[in-house]
């Protein structure tokens, strides 16, 4: 993508040869994009990354002159989802949020219970950022289709570590950043014929479905790497696999654990663990003094002091939600990484648990 | 987002642990929040026969701030006479920590509010007199743990079906 930084700066709406030379390189990248996805190179919409992919197939589609004014989702959806729901319905649409089991998968009859004739979208993730869960989404596209409702799915975490569902739905968000691309750039899929209101007016860029000058550089860096994510997803992904089970394996021998999320129906990626009697904040800080770069859920951790609303629908206690930590493992994490992370884990548990009040078990 | 000294504190806590011979207890704070801090106190007569704190501890689920603030204030505290102790404030903690980040000064309120507790507890249990000012800092803190769970209350229960 450097070139395009420099010495290929054309914008790739001119005429002049330097702006054909970017077309080009948007148009290659588009067209590798679509092939490695099995699609067609005009269902991609470039964006600036996720949240406005979300967006455009959220509302886009809502706002596309229809009689159907009902939209379904789930409450573990990232807020890109969940916020752009809860506006369409100060707008006067009428959402449903479907709750998920206690290991934070949606029941396919429940989206069948909750679809009206008037149903436009069901909007489900493929699988979840903070506990990993994947989602049945071919049942319940199929589910979907047998209703004439459309799907979409945001697929963020999907891209380099499984299939993407993209043959099961009509609308699919990716970010690059999530597979190493750039940040700043992502794309939105979008079957043929399903039609979408811009959320971007102006220049007409992206076949009218999404205006403003295209991030050239961006786009080609993001090609480049889905190429490299998906050649290696296999490798890779089984290698997380791997690791992940260790993890839960190991983590489960400490007292007072719990795992967060589904044992087997999971993002390779993704471990989501609670830890009784301590707080995640403190356990986040404890493990980046060992170089260790983890998250939690706690709302200690979270600007509005709440805790994550994805712990609270899978109806971890509160108590357990406060002392939640997040471990994504990526291309590069090694084996010795993670032995070093349960070498640690234990020490740094054992050592908040001295300061707290609580006691494991009591 | 933290200053050295917060981190410091953090990472080297002083005066953890429970006290085992304490006179008083103050416990702060709410699961349902996420900040837990009991306070211990031990406090003996000097030779003019003031209440001094000669010994101090402290128990805390929360997060980094939460646990320096309990570190900071436990040796704020450590030797001083009750009459000075119950002076210290939130502020004061926060002070001596270097500030901490807005979202997080309830920790420090946490603290000083968990001293106050030990120290009417303490004052109460020996029938002593309770300054106004303690008093009126109890009844607050009361007052606000109640507010707490009554606001909480149908968000910790969905929590727990």
């Amino acid at each position: 993508m450097s070139p395009y930084f420099s010495t290929s700066y054309g914008n790739a709406s001119s005429l002049h040869a330097f702006g054909r030379e970017a077309r080009r390189a948007v148009e290659e990248s588009r067209g590798a994009v679509a092939e490695l996805l099995g699609v067609r190179a005009e269902e991609i919409v470039f964006t600036s990354g996720a949240t406005e992919a979300n967006n455009l197939a959220i509302v886009g589609l809502a706002s596309s002159a229809n009689e159907r004014k009902h939209i379904i989702t789930t409450a573990i959806e990232h807020d890109a989802v969940l916020h752009t729901a809860e506006w369409l319905q100060s707008q006067g649409l009428e959402v449903t949020v479907l709750g998920v089991d206690a290991r934070g998968r949606v029941d396919p009859e429940d989206v069948r219970k909750e679809i009206r004739p008037d149903t436009l979208l069901v909007s489900i993730m493929t699988g979840n950022n903070e506990i990993g869960t994947l989602q049945p989404i071919e049942e319940i596209a199929r589910i979907c289709r047998e209703h004439g409702v459309l799907v979409h799915s945001d697929a963020v975490q999907a891209l380099g570590k499984i299939p993407l569902p993209v043959d099961a739905v009509d609308l699919l968000s990716i970010s690059a950043h999530k597979f190493h691309g750039p940040k700043g750039v992502g794309f939105l899929f979008v079957r043929n014929g399903v039609k979408l209101t811009p959320q971007l007016r102006g220049g007409g860029h992206e076949r009218g479905r999404r205006s403003g000058t295209e991030n050239v550089p961006g786009i080609v860096g993001l090609a480049a790497a889905a190429e490299l994510a998906l050649r290696e997803q296999d490798v890779t992904s089984a290698r997380m696999r791997v690791m992940r089970e260790r993890m839960i394996a190991e983590v489960k021998r400490l007292p007072g654990t719990r795992l967060n999320g589904h044992p087997e129906e999971s993002l390779p990626h993704i471990a989501n663990f609670s830890f009784e009697a301590i707080e995640g904040e403190s356990l986040v800080m404890r493990l980046d003094e060992h170089g260790i770069a983890t998250s939690t859920g706690s709302a200690c951790s979270s600007p509005n002091l709440k805790p994550s609303h994805v712990l609270v629908a899978i109806g971890v206690p509160l108590s357990m939600a406060h002392g939640s930590l997040r471990i994504s493992t990526g291309r590069e994490t090694t084996e010795q990484e993670i032995d070093t992370f349960l070498r640690v884990l234990p020490q740094v548990v054992e050592e908040l648990r001295l300061i707290s009040p609580f006691k494991v078990g009591g | 987002m933290y200053t050295e000294r917060v981190i410091e504190h953090f990472r080297n806590p002083h005066n953890m642990g429970k006290l085992e011979d304490y006179s008083a207890i103050g416990k702060v704070g709410n699961m349902v929040c996420g900040d837990v801090m009991w306070l211990y106190i031990k406090v003996e007569q000097d030779d003019e026969g003031r209440d001094i704190i000669t010994d101090i501890s402290w128990e805390t689920f929360g997060c980094t701030a939460a646990i320096a603030t309990s570190s900071m204030v436990s040796d704020l505290a450590k030797g001083k006479a009750l009459d000075e102790a119950i002076a210290l404030t939130n502020r004061d903690v926060a002070d001596e920590l270097g500030g901490l980040p807005p979202v997080k000064m309830h920790c420090s309120a946490l603290a000083a509010d968990a001293l106050n507790e030990a120290i009417y507890s303490y004052l109460l249990q020996e029938q002593k007199e309770i300054p106004e000012a303690l008093r009126k800092r109890h009844d607050r803190i009361a007052r606000e743990v109640a507010e707490l769970e009554s606001r909480y209350a149908a968000f910790a229960g969905k929590a727990q079906e």
